[in-house]
């Protein structure tokens, strides 16, 4: 991505994120990005996705996909639950769904209060963080939303399409 | 200063200058074959006229300069001081043609004006008398003078009311320029009963106290000249030197083109619009009368609301029939450009050929009508080069010497289908025969029917451009049509008899838009099959089934073995995994390969909207799009040309 | 703030000319031909008409005669949209009962001048 849509703490102005429970850990994403929030409906398999992208669900006409978090991020799957959602999220024009344990709140975020990742203590590859920031006595980490489906999914994709009949095969 | 910002009519007066250049053609060629009608030269002129005056409006200066030329040709021959020539219609053709490349360029921003332009507005000049190139020169402006102020003498004759002019808005002008003193001749007012009111009988003496340009005041009176008495006197302080004339203002510089908008659009007939509006209406009666059943139906009124349910069901329907018909445009717009083609290359090869279109009213998708022009171009090219004898030849066979092509458009069931179909020699069966085996397509060419030879002219190996001229066959880059025409969800086939010509037979779908489907479940999951492709559904005997080294399985169907493809492998289902014996196989085709889709079961047929994947996520190997089921879920669509590919790459491996 | 025809068979040029005058507030209606302007003729009181020479079905010239006939219509300006190379065309124009001309190609200021000094 050579100029993210959403980058929040380039500007000077506060930046609210909705944050997003995901284990014990507390995410944010900002809020800009952010579509709808609805709870987990089932979705569509596709064929030859990486494993945390779910499937596919109608969003009144549109195909969108569904991606898990959790899985993304190399957690084990819990059950979908009552409280399971799913956070519509718009990205340089593309529309997908993040499934979180939970939605918890909306907060404010001072562009000096994000502080870069340490490489270690949290589960994430950081790879797919902003940054983190403190909210009261809660940690919350910064989701970069661009990352979570691309660019690294758009070499896979590549390496797929080059050798369909491998899958064929199997 | 007005801010109105012309580049935004840029994309409209390209698409009308393109209309009117087609239009342009059309006439010439009607003209060409010895058409006598004025109206016609009248197109012509019409055409060159209107994007003459568009480019010079519009910022286009080089080509308003070219079309400036084209248009006094056309106006010698409208005026009847030349004659319609071949040489005049053979150069208004190139005209056309260098018209719309510098359009183009113009409207990318670039200068419109190319060496070959340039060279061809030459010729262009030397036919036109006089030889003249240059656009009409401005009028030389008037002497300067130095004045204190005008006398005016005007007396409008009776009638110049009639013209819309209004002396009372002259006066209002000339106030502009200076203060004015209006005096009124009254004597030759008419008594009350004489008069028409609509009739002007008043004369005016005018003093303007301003040192104002005669060319200013003069042009005051510009619309009246003619319609009156008017004398213009200065009244002068000191004598005048004469001044020299400052030349014409140089030409307006071409202006930037603004960011061009890729965006295609649709001119849409009014009565379409009117159509859909009508539809909304009535849904939106049915909606107000269905919502009255809020609360639940009553027994008494169930028979309304089954009706109001009907209703919607029906507008629904036609509401969808008539969106979809916006995107529906006259394969005139394709077939339009053949008569030039095909008049240009009969011309290049000494061959006489007649065009005979028919069907031209016949509406296809835009999508489809912009991409299936190539595949026809190509057709028609082999048609006319390859297909098509020269005159000796044909009067030697027996034919008139000239040949017909007859390219025709017509619905059948769901599809459009399109025929390119010649008078001509035929497939040479020995020469494809001959030329498949040396290219090691085939290892002979016994025991082939005629169509299976035919077929093969559409294989990818089978020809290149340098190797046909010495067949007098056929197959310049067929593969490319059929694949192209594939791509847009159609098929391609042929039809030869030995001396009596050749017919290519596209069948399209009518929009791509939505698909006829079968749907069908594997490994318990919902996938949809696109009806077009499909030959056929059979239940496999697990004795009929033979594997073949590597692990793949081949059935028996008619004459043929199909390789069996498992579609819950290629899609990676989790669910059950069914044997042979207890599925359906769907044998499908696609690039004139059959293979066999083994699938749990058959759910039905419908319709499907085609929805993209890749506009939220990305293109998935062996599947085409999506489609919402009826119960608001997501089915994925088939791609069996892709779903061919993977099975024909497999076996090469 | 008037309510004028604008008459022209190229559709960039007429709405160019439309666009240009509701810019200025006057109420702009459109017609193709002249045949098809005198039939808004028919249903609309204009203020002012403009109209192009050239057109298919029904030329400018016949229009403004034919305009001139319908009540209400006699002393209405009417504008022939003409270029310089037609000057033949202006006076026929003129005979047919024209009120004047603007010359092609003319510019948004142009037009709206010349709108201004015909509605006064």
């Amino acid at each position: 991505m050579n100029q993210p849509a959403i980058s929040a703490i380039a500007t000077d102005e506060a930046a609210q994120y909705l944050t997003v429970n995901l284990g014990n850990e507390e995410y944010g994403v900002d809020i800009l990005a952010v579509r709808e929030i609805r709870g987990w409906t089932a979705v569509t398999r596709i064929p030859q996705a990486p494993s945390y992208v779910l499937g596919v669900l109608n969003l009144r006409g549109a195909i969108v996909p569904v991606l898990d978090l959790r899985l993304r991020f190399g957690l084990t799957r819990e059950e979908y639950t009552a409280t399971t959602v799913c956070v519509i999220v718009m990205v340089a024009g593309r529309q997908f769904g993040i499934v979180v344990d939970a939605v918890s709140d909306v907060v404010e975020v001072a562009p000096g209060s994000v502080r870069p990742v340490p490489d270690m203590g949290t589960t994430v590859d950081t790879e797919y963080l902003k940054g983190l920031t403190s909210v009261g006595e809660r940690m919350v980490l910064l989701l970069d939303v661009d990352r979570l489906l691309q660019p690294q999914d758009a070499q896979m994709l590549e390496a797929a399409l080059a050798s369909p009949e491998a899958k064929a095969v199997a | 200063m007005s801010k109105v910002d012309l580049a935004q009519f840029h994309k409209a007066f390209h698409e009308e200058s393109l209309d009117g250049l087609d239009a342009m053609e059309q006439a010439l060629l009607a003209l060409d074959e010895g058409a006598d009608d004025p109206e016609l030269i009248n197109v012509v002129f019409r055409a060159a006229h209107s994007i003459k005056g568009g480019a010079a409006t519009f910022g286009f200066a080089d080509v308003a300069a070219f079309t400036h030329v084209a248009e006094n040709l056309m106006d010698e021959v409208r005026s009847g001081r030349r004659p319609m020539e071949k040489a005049v219609v053979e150069l208004l053709l190139r005209s056309g043609d260098i018209i719309r490349d510098m359009l183009s360029l113009q409207m990318a921003g670039q200068p419109g004006a190319t060496a070959e332009s340039q060279a061809l507005l030459a010729e262009l000049s030397a036919m036109v008398s006089g030889g003249s190139a240059a656009p009409a020169q401005a009028k030389a402006a008037a002497a300067t003078e130095t004045v204190e102020g005008w006398d005016i003498a005007f007396r409008p004759f009776d009638y110049l009311l009639k013209s819309g002019n209004d002396p009372a808005r002259m006066f209002r002008e000339l106030e502009a320029l200076g203060p004015l003193t209006t005096t009124v001749d009254a004597s030759k007012l008419p008594s009350l009963a004489d008069m028409d009111p609509t009739a002007s009988y008043l004369a005016y003496q005018l003093r303007l106290d301003a040192g104002a340009k005669r060319a200013a005041v003069e042009g005051v009176f510009d619309w009246v000249d003619g319609d009156c008495e008017l004398t213009v006197t200065p009244r002068v302080a000191a004598p005048a030197a004469p001044v020299a004339v400052a030349p014409a203002a140089a030409p307006r510089a071409v202006r930037e083109v603004a960011t061009n908008s890729e965006a295609s659009s649709v001119r849409v007939g009014i009565e379409k619009i009117d159509m859909l509006i009508n539809l909304v209406g009535e849904l939106v009666i049915t909606q107000a009368m269905l919502s009255q059943f809020n609360d639940g139906v009553p027994d008494a009124q169930l028979e309304m609301f089954r009706h109001g349910l009907g209703q919607l069901a029906r507008h629904t329907r036609e509401l969808q029939e008539s969106v979809m018909s916006i995107r529906m445009l006259p394969i005139s717009t394709v077939f339009n450009r053949f008569p030039r083609l095909v008049r240009d290359l009969a011309q290049k090869l000494d061959k006489k050929v007649v065009l005979d279109l028919r069907g031209e009213t016949t509406e296809l998708d835009k999508t489809v009508l912009e991409k299936i022009g190539d595949p026809l171009v190509h057709l028609v090219r082999n048609a006319i080069d390859h297909g098509l004898e020269i005159p000796a030849k044909r009067l030697g066979a027996g034919k008139t010497d000239t040949g017909t092509l007859r390219m025709e458009a017509f619905h059948r069931g769901g599809s459009i289908v399109v025929e390119v179909a010649d008078d001509g020699a035929g497939l040479n069966r020995d020469a494809i025969v001959a030329k498949a085996v040396q290219r090691g397509l085939i290892a002979s060419g016994e025991g082939m029917s005629d169509d299976a030879v035919a077929e093969l002219i559409f294989e990818p190996g089978f020809s290149t451009a340098a190797a046909t001229t010495d067949l007098s066959g056929r197959g310049v880059g067929m593969d490319v049509v059929r694949r192209n025409v594939m791509d847009l969800g159609g098929t391609v086939s042929i039809r030869s008899v030995h001396g009596k010509g050749t017919t290519f037979t596209i069948t399209l779908p009518l929009t791509l838009a939505i698909i006829d489907g079968l749907t069908a479940a594997v490994g318990g999951e919902t996938y949809i099959v696109p009806l077009v492709s499909i030959v056929e559904s059979v239940q496999v005997k697990a004795d009929a089934v033979r594997s073949v080294v590597g692990g793949g399985e081949l059935f028996r169907f008619r004459e043929e073995w199909l390789p069996i493809v498992r579609l819950y492998d290629v899609f990676g289902c989790d669910g059950s995994r069914l044997g042979v014996d207890q599925g359906i196989v769907i044998i499908v085709e696609a690039e004139g390969t059959r293979i066999g889709l083994f699938v749990d079961e058959l759910i039905g047929q419908q319709q499907a909207v085609v929805k993209s994947l890749e506009a939220n996520y990305r293109r998935v190997a062996g599947i085409s799009g999506a489609t919402i089921l009826a119960d608001g879920s997501v089915a994925l669509i088939a791609d069996v040309t892709g779903l061919v590919r993977m099975q024909g790459r497999r076996k090469a491996a | 703030m008037a309510k004028i025809l604008a008459v022209d068979d190229s559709a960039s040029m007429r709405s160019m000319v439309a666009f240009t005058l509701r810019g200025a507030g006057h109420d702009v209606e459109e017609a193709d031909n002249g045949r098809a302007a005198l039939d808004q003729a028919g249903v609309h009181k204009f203020d002012l008409v403009l109209a192009d020479v050239n057109m298919p079905v029904m030329d400018g010239i016949s229009m403004v005669r034919e305009m001139r006939t319908m009540s209400g219509y006699s002393g209405v300006p009417i504008l022939m949209l003409t270029t310089e190379s037609d000057t033949n065309k202006k006076m026929e124009g003129k005979a047919a009962g024209a009120t004047g001309w603007l010359v092609k190609p003319f510019d948004p200021d142009q037009l709206l001048a010349t709108v201004a000094r015909v509605l006064g």
